[in-house]
């Protein structure tokens, strides 16, 4: 049984269709990469698949390790395993970045039925995570994301998902406004956390990323649809043409522009 | 799947924790005001005659004035011949000790989870209780009189310390203050009273719970705290009341003097009786609080968590008199169904280099309206005064309101002043993050909430923090409301 499978997805903000039947099955330890023009419902995928309530799901399902991912709440979805890397994390003023990682992660432990983590353990838990993402201790006592930069931010993202070591993995435009000393950070965070039992769902607009983080399975999203999937080769091809020859006279979609 | 809306609607369905009621033997004044009756009030409390003098000369210049209605709330008006001002626990016998409080309010103490044991004293807390109008223990008295330290009630130290009362009362807030100041001189039943000697720092937490118990009956407490010169004292005033239909009014004086290179820090944590969620009933909160920074490089810092009473109407101020003295206003202030509140301080810059912070925090849930009205004046000659303000207001929901009226007068050209302001919903962003990290939607309110007021909690006391943040989720309390 593979760990994800969507069929026949369709999804709208209210009367705008953007999903227009996604299929798709990621296996665990796979890593795919959605790449695809602006507009192409890239980000809506990723939005959809960890529950947000501004997408309404009109027609077919997502199995998650065999359950109705679609019928959970969004916190079941990340209690059960499910972990999105936000392109735009949110700032909380006020609350540390700390206090809220150990929040979130106790909420998920006690889900599971496994025994809370008290500060102490917390802190070990936390202390080589830090080193892979290179924060330092002075980050976990900011406010969650608050007068971070877009790099801390993102670095913030990837460390939240190595301490919470989720099963699937979505991650929206992770390298979105990285430098590429952040883009190596970064990179390097994902990598370490590529195993054999967990899945990534990688959603970026440019190769870039890909050029770090060695996907199995490409697939390009045009319009709402899977329009072609493929090995890591895909990416480098889409580098060189870009996205303008997806677009057919039926389309009714804008050359996008890269 | 969990809506905001939905989320916002649970803030309607919340229930008072303090609400129930105790039967008490009250000695009780007919209901009305007169001289007669200022008279009575006096003559129980077996006042001297000065402070029967005062109480009177207050209370004819009370009858001259008018209820102020410039404040952002709205109200029945209130028929003040239909309040009891007078009503008294009757002890058994005199108090000693705490084995002598009527077990029936020891009960009550116990079930508002009133520390008024022998564990204060490993908390270092000492608690004046005040039940209704009269206070029915004083504790740890006899320790801080080692120190030279007075504390006790507010009549005790009418009779045993008349000069000192004689020379303070009314010098921060003179009777004709205001209208509900006026009142409260005429018919005050009791309070606290705290004094601490020239170079004393005052070793714990000197601390008075309020309580309101016998319907009807309006409160009226007198505050005054004195820290004399080198001096410094933390008080703490915590509050909660059983819940009631009818509208029960409070107007309460606190009075605070630092005299030379002395500090005194009043915390406020304000738990009355808001009103159900239809906004019938609760207190009427209106509270004249000031502190006089009489001495050079003194120091007023007010802290105030307000999450009670269906209305409150109250703006802790300090009069910046000495060279190089400091004022501090920090406050949260929740509204949640019907409750309005319009709090805020005012700053009165009078001496040289006079520096006052105000940090205010307003947050509106239900049709909760919250107003921070502040006021900074810096006067001619107070050269090289600072003030920085910041006033920020979290809405949760679309029926809720903030409003700010910052106001600042200046005649000293070389004054500095700063202020911020911004005001934020939560938004479903936040909310959709937090879930998306395992967190309920009930939680990531309560943490962005308790985010929000943390630049606040951090002046509380310690064990007094712990206790706002938990009356902040208590006051927004979404638990099994939303699925």
């Amino acid at each position: 049984m593979a760990l994800l499978e969507i069929r026949n997805l369709h999804a709208r903000v209210k009367d705008k269709e953007i999903l227009r039947g996604i299929d798709m099955t990621v296996e665990a330890g796979e890593v795919h990469a959605i790449m695809g023009p602006n507009g192409s419902g890239k980000s809506t995928l990723a939005q959809v698949l960890a529950g947000r309530i501004t997408y309404e799901v009109t027609q077919g399902t997502v199995r998650y390790d065999g359950k109705d991912l679609l019928a959970m709440k969004p916190e079941d979805r990340a209690r059960e395993g499910v972990f999105m890397a936000f392109q735009y994390p949110v700032e909380i003023p006020g609350v540390g970045n700390a206090y809220f990682l150990k929040a979130a992660l106790n909420a998920i432990r006690r889900y599971r039925g496994q025994p809370e983590l008290d500060a102490m353990e917390f802190l070990e838990l936390v202390n080589d995570r830090m080193k892979l993402l290179a924060l330092d201790e002075s980050f976990m006592k900011r406010s969650l994301n608050d007068g971070f930069s877009g790099g801390e931010k993102k670095r913030n993202e990837i460390f939240q998902m190595a301490v919470i070591q989720p099963r699937l993995a979505v991650l929206d435009e992770t390298d979105s406004g990285l430098d590429i000393d952040a883009l190596r950070v970064v990179s390097n965070g994902i990598n370490t956390l590529r195993s054999k039992d967990r899945a990534m769902v990688v959603v970026t607009h440019y190769a870039r990323l890909l050029e770090y983080v060695t996907p199995d399975v490409v697939h390009v999203l045009s319009n709402g649809r899977i329009v072609k999937s493929g090995g890591k080769e895909l990416a480098h091809e889409l580098e060189k043409t870009g996205y303008a020859w997806l677009e057919t006279p039926d389309s009714g979609a804008k050359p996008a522009a890269v | 799947m969990v809506s905001k809306a939905a989320i916002q609607e649970a803030f309607a369905s919340q229930e008072y924790k303090h609400g129930f009621f105790t039967e008490l033997d009250e000695d009780m004044a007919p209901k009305g005001l007169n001289e007669d009756i200022v008279r009575l009030i006096s003559r129980k409390k077996k006042e001297p005659e000065w402070m029967l003098e005062w109480r009177l000369r207050a209370y004819r210049h009370w009858l001259t004035m008018k209820e102020p209605t410039w404040a952002n709330v709205h109200y029945a008006p209130i028929d003040y011949q239909d309040i009891i001002y007078y009503a008294a626990p009757r002890p058994k016998k005199p108090v000693e000790s705490l084995e002598d409080v009527d077990p029936e309010i020891r009960a009550m103490y116990d079930k508002l989870g009133i520390p008024l044991q022998e564990q204060e004293q490993l908390a270092g807390v000492a608690v004046d209780a005040v039940l209704d109008s009269v206070s029915v223990a004083t504790t740890f008295s006899k320790k801080l009189e080692d120190l030279g330290i007075l504390f006790s009630s507010f009549s005790e130290a009418v009779l045993r310390h008349p000069d000192l009362v004689r020379k303070y009362l009314g010098s921060v807030v003179p009777f004709n203050d205001n209208f509900f100041a006026g009142l409260n001189s005429a018919v005050f039943s009791d309070g606290s009273f705290a004094y601490v000697p020239p170079g004393v720092r005052c070793p714990m937490e000197l601390s008075t719970y309020f309580r309101i118990n016998a319907a009807d009956t309006g409160q009226f407490e007198r505050t005054l705290i004195v820290a004399d010169k080198g001096a410094y004292v933390s008080y703490l005033e915590g509050c909660t009341a059983p819940i009631r239909d009818k509208n029960q009014l409070h107007a309460a004086v606190v009075e605070l003097v630092a005299l030379d290179d002395a500090e005194v820090k009043y915390s406020t944590i304000q738990n009355w009786y808001p009103g159900d969620k239809e906004g019938k009933g609760g207190i009427f909160n209106f509270v004249t609080k000031r502190g006089k920074a009489l001495g050079v490089n003194s120091k007023i810092s007010w802290t105030q968590v307000e999450t009670g009473s269906a209305i409150t109407w109250k703006y802790p101020s300090c009069i910046l008199q000495g060279d190089n003295s400091v004022g501090e206003f920090y406050s949260v202030a929740l509204t949640n169904n019907y409750q309005q509140a319009d709090t805020g301080t005012k700053m009165t810059h009078i001496g040289k280099n006079t520096r006052s912070t105000i940090i205010a925090k307003g947050i509106s849930a239900g049709h909760g309206q919250n107003t921070y009205r502040g006021m900074v004046k810096i006067l001619k000659g107070a050269t090289g005064a600072r003030n920085y303000s910041q006033c920020d207001s979290l809405l949760l929901g679309s029926k809720c309101g903030a409003h700010t009226f910052p106001n600042i007068e200046v005649t000293e050209p070389t004054a500095q002043m700063e202020h911020e302001a911004s005001t934020s919903k939560i938004g479903d962003d936040q909310l959709f993050y937090c879930q998306q990290r395992g967190l309920t939607p009930e939680d990531a309110t309560n943490m962005i909430v308790n985010g929000f007021c943390k630049q606040v909690f951090l002046n509380l006391p310690m064990e007094f923090a712990v206790e706002a943040q938990k009356l902040i989720q208590v006051s927004l309390n979404l638990e099994g409301t939303v699925g």
